[in-house]
């Protein structure tokens, strides 16, 4: 009754004062089609590089020669790595041509996957992940370090080309949140690396981001000196001794 | 005589079955006899002894941990003996489902048609709150890669695939090395432990997908395609990955295999309630004190293994206001829950959660839990893969009305639509992500209405005083 009541009268409040809806379908993280440009359009040449295209072998040696379609996701990867972070089509293109499939079969695996980008990137592109357990444990106030710090809005690249924030979903590494990752494509797939920085402070990633902009290698895993990997702060309550065998019994028994 | 007795135990069973299902959030169900408490894991009992990357990952520091010990006498044990061994230790699967692993593996085809058996271990750990097959696969990578020699044994599968989340690089490029190390002493590849038996393992990786964490979503994904689950049947085990038989299985249940059968069934079966035996990672994340991974024994209660493992809930044990106990996946629960609940599949599946893949995020009182809820909705309508309807637009609408609920933007029928929402939702979709997005929603409208409720007559006073100005 008081319900029917209270919405009643909310719909009459609303009637009168229609407010702009609140949240809308603009909010997609990544373009689902393809526009050309003068950097990025078909005519674009690409080839894997000579010192990938062993790299190229030893993935398909992975799959049975009549399925090399599977090596699709590795083969982007690398191609993603090779040319700094992001996918141009021809290079879409060219993974086709080494798979032996139709282009657009490659086109929907490059759309589908989050960690393919089809735009440029950063040199070093920062993301945050911000599902549940990261955000309950402060993970906006990092994105917003980083932005404000960068002074870049999210997907944004830097003017100076080194950095760009993106968001992440949960990238499993819930009881080191909240945590961001590098991933650093500014020396091609040779000195690709895509570290997890952990147990973040917004004072700790603008340092993070400073350190990278000196040319210098931050360690990565947590930052949080008093913790070893995913064990608890302040040091392991658990798995203290030198571990030993377990025992096993007598197999030719059973 | 039989036949009554037998109705009188249908009858007893039936109604100590309300009886646990009518009070479980008062009373924990009841322990077997000859054990009345879990958890307290001593050292020794532990399967992963490297969990936090102090010891040497790699083959040297593995075999001082017993890995690899005495594997070809394991092998040459044979299929029906692991998956015998198996069963009787009570496994089931650490994925999320549960579902007993023995079992599973026994499905695969005795006799082959021709076509070869595959063994696909899911390592695309991407539900939020989960975070231990990561520490299995950067500290005891060889745990991983022997048990994929045994499970793929008791499969009779010729090769295994991992698939490895594609965020997880580091850990990939960990694993590799193992699995470098085995093959140049001869422990993958023909002849593996020179026990006859020729097994490769395979590492793949995707490229940041949650929907690829499900079974068949994985294969598509490993066979290069959008990862779009498919319709069952036909089930992997008649026809997966290249139209083989094949066996999708978490890369914990995987890894634990040696050390049961090393063992044995029965030190394994002893720990934790019946049906939910065994030893589990478990990842507590959130608002307690120490965040951490930890190897506890099943059935241990929630509360002691926050407070033993994770220096308590933030504030004290009263300022905890809810906990999702298996991955984001599950419905939340309350404290009042909480304070007696035992985690293990069955205990959990009576106050309308689940165990899930154990990921526990607990969630003090200072949490908007509108909020957090809100953001798993925006999670799950990201990762759709948008193949069924109910599932690429109820996600979004279940997201959307919860932005508004937040704020109590809304109208207090929308809260009964939301319900119904979800209902509309679950069910109806080919793979259990529909599922996973109704589930969370459902929770908080179960334990949390009066707050929905409050936030939007608030927001409706609100608005009827500057409407009055």
């Amino acid at each position: 009754m008081l319900a029917r009541l209270a919405s009643k009268r909310l719909l009459e409040i609303r009637q009168a004062f229609r407010q702009l809806p609140q949240s809308s379908r603009s909010l997609s993280t990544a373009l689902n089609y393809h526009i050309d440009t003068p950097d990025n359009n078909p005519k674009v040449p690409w080839e894997f590089s000579e010192a990938n295209k062993p790299k190229v072998n030893e993935i398909l040696s992975h799959y049975p020669s009549n399925y090399k379609q599977s090596a699709v996701i590795p083969l982007l990867d690398l191609a993603q790595q090779q040319h700094g972070g992001w996918l141009p089509v021809s290079a879409m293109d060219a993974v086709a041509k080494v798979i032996e499939v139709a282009p657009i079969r490659v086109y929907e695996v490059a759309t589908f996957y989050s960690m393919f980008n089809r735009a440029k990137v950063g040199k070093y592109h920062l993301l945050v992940c911000g599902t549940t357990p990261c955000m309950i444990r402060g993970s906006r106030e990092i994105e917003d370090a980083l932005l404000k710090h960068l002074g870049v809005k999210r997907n944004e690249v830097t003017k100076d080309g080194l950095f760009s924030v993106g968001e992440m979903e949960c990238m499993g590494c819930c009881v080191n949140a909240p945590m961001i990752t590098v991933a650093d494509y500014s020396n091609g797939s040779e000195g690709y690396t895509y570290n997890y920085y952990e147990d973040v402070t917004p004072k700790r990633v603008v340092e993070i981001v400073e350190a990278l902009k000196r040319g210098e290698k931050p360690p990565c895993g947590t930052q949080n000196p008093e913790r070893v990997n995913c064990g608890p702060a302040g040091g392991n309550t658990t798995l203290l001794g030198e571990p030993t065998p377990p025992p096993c019994r007598d197999l030719d028994a059973c | 005589m039989a036949s009554k007795k037998g109705i009188l135990s249908l009858n007893r069973s039936v109604f100590s079955w309300h009886h646990s299902r009518l009070f479980a959030t008062m009373s924990s169900p009841r322990p077997p006899p000859e054990k009345s408490h879990y958890g307290g894991l001593k050292d020794e009992d532990r399967i992963f002894t490297n969990l936090y990357g102090v010891h040497d990952p790699y083959l040297k520091g593995a075999r001082r941990r017993g890995d690899w010990h005495r594997t070809k006498d394991l092998v040459i044990k044979g299929t029906d003996w692991i998956v015998e061994e198996i069963k009787k230790s009570g496994l089931r699967g650490r994925g999320g489902a549960g579902f007993p692993s023995g079992l599973k593996w026994s499905f695969m085809p005795k006799v082959s048609d021709g076509r070869p058996s595959y063994l696909v271990v899911n390592a695309d750990e991407s539900e939020p709150g989960t975070c231990k097959d990561r520490e299995i696969m950067r500290h005891d990578p060889h745990k991983l890669l022997e048990g994929c020699l045994i499970a793929g044994v008791g499969m009779r599968a010729i090769a295994a695939y991992i698939y490895i989340r594609g965020e997880y690089v580091n850990e990939r490029i960990s694993l590799e090395k193992a699995r470098k190390e085995a093959y140049a002493v001869g422990l993958l590849g023909k002849n593996a432990c020179g026990s006859g038996y020729d097994f490769d393992v395979h590492i793949h990786y995707g490229a940041g997908a949650y929907i690829c964490g499900e079974e068949t979503a994985l294969l598509e994904s490993l066979e290069g395609k959008q990862g779009k689950p498919r319709l069952k049947p036909p089930f992997p085990a008649n026809s997966g990955l290249y139209g083989c038989p094949t066996t999708v299985t978490n890369v914990e249940t995987v890894a634990v295999a040696p050390t049961i059968l090393r063992r044995g069934a029965d030190w394994f079966a002893g720990f934790g309630r019946k049906n939910n035996s065994g030893t589990k990672l478990f990842c507590i994340s959130g608002h307690v004190n120490k965040p951490c991974t930890v190897e506890e024994e099943m059935s241990m209660p929630l509360k002691e293994l926050i407070e033993r493992h994770c220096g308590g809930v933030r504030g004290g044990w009263d300022n905890l206001l809810a906990v999702i106990p298996g991955g984001s996946s599950v419905p939340l629960i309350p404290k009042s829950v909480c304070d007696n609940v035992l985690m293990d599949f069955d205990a959990l599946k009576d106050v309308e959660t689940g165990l899930g893949t154990a990921g526990v995020i607990v969630m003090d009182k200072s949490t908007d839990v509108v909020d957090a809820i809100a953001r798993l909705a925006y999670f799950y309508k990201h990762e759709s893969c948008g193949q069924c309807t109910p599932c690429r637009e109820g996600t979004t609408w279940l997201w959307m009305i919860m932005e508004r609920l937040k704020t109590g933007n809304a109208k207090l029928e929308e809260v009964d639509m939301l319900q119904e929402l979800t209902k509309q939702i679950e069910g109806h979709t080919i793979c259990a992500l529909g599922d996973a997005a109704a589930w969370p929603v459902q929770g908080l409208i179960r334990h949390f209405r009066p707050e929905l409720e409050s936030r939007i007559k608030a927001h409706a006073d609100k608005e009827l005083r500057q409407g009055l100005k």
